[in-house]
């Protein structure tokens, strides 16, 4: 390597800085694609917003629920350090060699002892108001932010405790020390992620609306925590003043954004869809009637199947929306309602509620501007992190990368899209170092125990006195040995501590144990722990089992000391025949081969291309077009108006065409896909008709999308009727001239055929519109629009097209513009909603804002990978909320227009994101499969492709032998949910770990009476 | 009268790994007390749940029988094991009575990881529907033959 001398080696770590869903997500791709990742939060726990989040738009998914693995994951993984209490003190260094300073507070509790068993917490006479329910409820003062927390270590709130010792004394592990002082640490690491995340505004700036004087006025994120089942009411909506539960609420949109006199002017991007789900959800929680309204300036539903959305809430949940900006919050003290006054129809109107619910924007995280400083990245103006449209996970200084909100206001997917993006960024630069910091974990080889009898071993926690305490524990232990098969049991005071770890390894080989039982608490969180544990002894993994006697019994029967003791034994029982049948299972390895295709050569493509080569892997990239460029080739300029999109265009095409990695086919096509994830097979026809075939490990499916041909208002009949790309056009090449421009929105879009939003025409129109007004600031240009969508920074714009006098008119769908030709003239008559009168203008062009629709390739791709489209005809990924850019079959990922219509930056963000993800496979040379896979007894298979059906993943193909079609599963695909055993009409599946034979005899053990 | 109270029935509860486990794990954490008459089975997704477990339970002796998963449409881990639970326990319910069983014996349940409480009140509800409902007809049955 002609690396220059004076030039530090680089590091292959990385830091991450806040542990929210971004960086959660940085983190994880990292560590998965060969990295050692710090990740740092200032907090004592990771999970950032969406941890307080009841539910998620616009599926309604509980947050909780798919968040909760990926923090088990962060906190399980080897390459990944949990710095929390952490904060940075001072960087050095350059791009591919930082050290990095830190600073970290107290928890006053030693970490490696803290159990997180919770016992302290519950003694603790110290009520403390708790932020995690946003004030709304109580903690004490030694506290774990929320139950799942990770890591789950408590710590001592210093302010609030009295220092009584009763901590300390029931304390078994001996974990408290209040002396403990902060630390230093210093990191050296080759690049660094910024996910700080956002500060919700603090609604008492909004006088106005009477937040912190009214009870009843709460903010979005209160509210959250009001609905969440966990939250202070159980997920009961109640009104804080006095419990009662509200018939009327009303919800206030855009505070603290787009809001001129606080400065902050851009809009939050998230607030109208959170604000409609917390109404939705919020009738949903209420036994009663309850009736729901928004006040809105436009209803920003912009994102993929938001619209749908939207239509739902309106007709099947009833929310009420009116367009009208709040101008202030009144109450009756007598009762606690609201008085909500507010503007419709230009009449000054006053309505009452019973709660008020404010829609509170984003802003940069607290404390920034220090941190800015600190690692030397500028700032914009609303002091968010300074990036650009072609490098939007780019920070001003080399090395440094953004994801996540603090890049600008952004909901969950497109943070997580974002924090892939970074990860891809963030290892290309220390792609050489892949490997050099992370340890690997060797153990014994494995003993054969099939010729063995069952020799259960049972270990029964005592968690402290979370379940002795309750349990008679060492009952349980002298029941266990009487069970069949059980030849060793006893009891620890925490099994999951490091210490007994080392002595189940000893008891395993002393006694020759072949089958290893845990009764402790959940398999959820430590099931990983203790499997581990049997693998350093030279057992199976998947010889260990566990029950759950702490969560499901002592926690939940803690007044009945017998019934619990005897629920134990009965788990204990139930657990001990379903170990005594355990099958040591074998983890699939299969190799990859580390090739990518990709599959569309536009901007999207051709970044993920670029990643992937950077990461050093070969690309096959195919086009269908004769050219690489995709829908970029069509734009002219920017909203943005710094960059040049016509010179970047060239530059990414010189650098895709002469990257020596990446194989380049235009106005080819792939024609035909088979194999699974690390090994696909795939043929490609090329220009020259011939067929190639190619070898991959992974795809990624970038084939954008095509501006939509109308056919409404008069588009095709008359030539002075354009789309914005035909008008675009014209304005680059100077031979637009025009007088009166009307330029119409949503054609298209958010109609019967197509109800979603088509997200990239506001800020289309409004570019035109500015051109229009810098060349010709006296030509007459109307916007007629639905909703303004110009989300986030866009909102700039918006306000900047309205200075410079061009002119905003809503439309409803039940009076569309209209359209004619006139002897010749054009004519656009419309509904003026302020002075209330139809009118009309005449025009000289007029411009449809035409929809962004689905690649009609789209089809024939889908159908090749076997992967889902959306209704509309986008591709669908494999979650909206977590998972963005994976499909449900592993190895295959989708970016760009492909997955929805989206800006530049937006599609570039995905395509990273889609190559940081394809990393996670192609940087290893093999992959290890889950062991609980299902398997097929080609003696009673009878071939009728029950379970090929029935298989969402695909893992199941008919494969013919001896004359005869049988069922085979592909381990490699199979994600061990069983439903395929469950089916099959001759019980010819066996599904690992959760045989037919194993729940069976739980069933039976179960339904013993326990004697001892 | 005094019988009833005496008869302590017994469930059991086949609960998916992801969102309803967790669900009973979030009732303990938070110490919702509910009556210990509930046996926890657990499987990786409700779509695994075999109408033979289910009935096996009742020959065994079960006095209810708890199926939960993860809220529908959309929260099964496994993309759509919900509804394959949904579907097989409907059609079992209905023929439950052929074996002499109630159908009100066996319950589906869709809980979100979040619903600690929901777990909890679940538990109660069916405890207390049960006792009403008087032990399993086929161990009357058995202990009569
Ligand atoms: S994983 Fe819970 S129902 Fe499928």
């Amino acid at each position: 390597m002609p690396e220059e001398k004076t030039d530090r080696k680089k590091i292959g770590a990385v830091l991450v800085v806040g542990g929210g869903v971004a960086g959660i997500q940085a983190s994880l791709d990292l560590a998965d694609s060969g990295f050692k990742v710090y990740l740092i939060d200032q907090g004592p726990s990771i999970g950032g917003v969406m941890a307080q989040l009841d539910k998620t738009f616009p599926t309604n998914d509980c947050s909780m629920c798919i968040l909760s693995p990926k923090l088990v994951a962060t906190g399980r993984h080897p390459n990944v350090t949990i710095l929390t209490n952490a904060e940075i003190t001072g960087l050095n260094g350059k791009a591919g060699n930082f050290e990095v300073k830190l600073r970290r507070k107290s928890r006053y509790i030693i970490e490696d002892k803290c159990n997180g068993c919770g016992i302290c917490a519950q003694k603790c006479p110290i009520e403390v108001v708790d932020m995690y329910n946003e004030g709304l409820g109580k903690r004490s003062a030694i506290y774990v932010e929320y139950p799942q927390a990770v890591p789950l270590k408590y710590m001592i709130d210093r302010e609030k405790c009295i220092g009584c010792g009763t901590c300390q004394e029931i304390c078994k592990a001996n974990a408290i020390q209040y002396d403990q002082e902060g630390s230093e640490a210093t990191l050296e690491v080759g690049s660094i992620i910024l996910a700080p995340g956002f500060e919700p505004f603090d609604a008492t700036l909004k006088s106005e609306y009477g937040y912190g004087r009214f009870p009843n006025v709460v903010t979005s994120i209160e509210f959250e925590r009001i609905l969440s089942a966990s939250g202070p009411y159980g997920g009961l909506v109640l009104r804080p003043s006095d419990g009662e539960i509200p018939k009327k609420i009303a919800f206030v949109q855009c505070v603290g954004s787009r809001d001129f006199q606080i400065g902050n002017n851009y809009c939050s991007a998230a607030c109208c869809m959170y604000g409609m789900k917390e109404a939705v959800i919020a009738k949903e929680h209420t036994p009663s009637k309850l009736d729901a309204t928004i006040f809105y300036m436009d209803m920003r539903a912009y994102g993929k199947e938001f619209d749908a959305y939207y239509e739902r809430a309106q007709g099947e949940w009833g929310v009420r929306f009116v367009r009208s900006r709040v101008a202030g919050v009144t109450e009756d003290p007598k009762t606690g309602n609201l008085f909500v006054h507010y503007v419709e129809d230009e009449t000054p109107r006053t309505e009452e509620f019973d709660m008020v619910v404010l829609s509170i924007g984003m802003q940069p995280p607290k404390n920034v501007e220090k941190l800015a400083e600190r690692l030397g990245i500028r700032l914009n103006k609303y002091k968010f992190c300074e990036t650009e449209t072609f490098s939007p996970m780019e920070t001003s200084k080399p090395g440094v990368f953004v994801c996540g909100a603090f890049a600008a206001p952004k909901d969950i997917p497109e943070s997580v899209a974002q924090a892939s993006g970074a990860a891809a960024k963030a290892m290309g630069i220390i792609a050489s170092e892949r490997g050099t910091q992370v340890t690997s974990k060797e153990y014994p080889p494995e003993k054969d125990v099939s010729k063995e009898e069952p020799r259960i071993g049972v270990f029964v926690c005592h968690c402290g006195i979370n379940i002795g305490g309750v349990v008679n524990v060492p009952e349980v232990v002298k029941y266990a040995k009487t069970l069949p098969n059980v030849v060793y049991a006893e009891a620890n005071l925490y099994t999951c501590s490091q210490d007994t770890q080392k002595l189940i390894r000893e008891k395993i080989i002393d006694n020759k144990l072949n089958r290893v039982i845990v009764a402790s608490c959940t398999p959820r969180t430590h099931e990983p722990l203790f499997k581990e544990t049997v693998q350093e002894a030279g057992l199976n993994p998947y010889l260990f089992e566990m029950t759950n006697i702490r969560d499901q019994c002592s926690w939940v029967h803690m007044h009945e000391h017998e019934k619990a003791t005897e629920k134990a034994k009965d788990l204990v029982r139930s657990i001990a025949a379903k170990a005594k049948l355990l099958k040591p299972l074998e983890k699939p390895i299969i190799n990859v081969t580390p090739v990518g295709l990709i599959i569309g050569g536009g901007v999207s493509g051709m970044t993920a291309a670029l990643e992937l080569a950077g990461q050093g892997f070969e690309v096959h990239l195919v086009e269908r077009e004769e050219e690489l460029g995709g829908h970029l080739r069509k734009i002219q300029y920017l909203l943005e108006k710094k960059d040049d999109p016509k010179k970047k265009l060239d530059s990414l095409v010189k650098s895709v065409m002469e990257n020596d990695r990446i194989h380049v086919y235009t106005g080819a096509e792939v024609v035909d896909v088979y194999g699974f994830v690390g090994n696909f097979k795939s043929k490609i026809r090329q220009q020259n008709g011939k067929e190639k075939e190619i070898e991959h490990g992974i795809v990624i499916v970038a084939t954008g999308a095509v501006e939509y041909k109308p056919t409404e208002y008069l588009y095709g009949k008359d030539t002075r009727i354009i789309t914005q790309h035909e008008l675009e056009e014209k304005i680059a090449k100077g031979t637009f001239k025009a007088k009166n421009v009307v330029m119409i929105q949503c054609v298209g879009a958010r109609n019967e055929e197509r109800p979603n939003c088509a997200r990239i025409c506001c800020g289309q129109a409004i570019k035109n519109a500015l051109k229009i007004k810098e060349a010709s600031p006296e030509t007459e240009v109307y916007i007629l629009y639905k909703d303004m969508r110009a989300y986030g920074f866009k909102e700039d714009y918006y306000r900047e097209a309205a200075m410079k006098g061009v002119i905003f008119i809503n439309y409803e769908d039940e009076r569309k513009p209209q359209v004619a030709d006139e002897n010749g003239k054009l004519k656009v008559t419309f509904w003026e909603p302020v002075i209330k009168e139809e009118v009309e203008v005449e025009p000289d062009v007029v411009v449809l804002s035409a929809a962004t629709v689905p690649n009609p390739d789209n089809k024939h791709v889908a159908e090749m990978l076997k992967v889902p489209l959306t209704k509309d005809g986008f591709f669908l990924e494999a979650h909206m909320k977590l998972r963005p850019v994976d499909f449900a079959t592993d190895g295959i990922f989708l970016c760009g227009m492909a997955h929805s219509p989206k800006y530049i930056e937006e599609s570039i963000a995905q395509a990273c994101a889609a190559a940081a993800r394809a990393t996670t496979i192609l940087s290893k040379k093999s992959l290890e499969m889950e062991g609980i896979v299902a398997n097929v007894s080609e003696d009673l298979c009878s071939g009728c492709r029950i379970c090929e059906y029935l298989c969402p993943y695909g893992a199941v193909e008919m494969k013919d032998k001896d004359g005869k079609t049988l069922a085979h599963v592909i381990e490699a695909l199979c994600k061990g949910c069983g439903a395929c055993g469950t089916a099959c009409p001759t019980k010819a599946i066996t599904m690992g770990h959760f045989t037919t034979e194993e729940i069976l005899a739980q069933v039976k053990a179960t339904l013993l009476e326990a004697k001892a | 009268m005094s019988d009833e109270k005496k008869f302590e029935p017994k469930i059991i509860g086949f609960l998916c790994n992801w969102c309803s486990y967790a669900a009973a794990d979030l009732a303990g954490v938070s110490r919702i007390q509910y009556p210990p008459n509930i046996i926890i089975i657990r499987v990786m997704c409700s779509g695994r749940i075999d109408p033979s477990f289910i009935l096996e339970a009742f020959k065994d002796g079960a006095d209810g029988v708890l199926v939960a998963g993860c809220h529908l449409p959309s929260d099964c881990h496994y993309i759509s094991g919900n509804f394959k639970a949904l579907r097989r326990v409907t059609l079992l319910k209905k023929v439950l009575r052929d074996f002499g069983i109630e159908p009100e014996r066996l319950r589906l349940e869709w809980l979100s990881a979040s619903e600690g409480d929901r777990f909890a009140a679940i538990v109660r509800d069916m405890v207390e529907e049960i006792k009403k409902l008087g032990p399993n007809p086929l161990k009357a049955k058995e202990v009569e033959a």
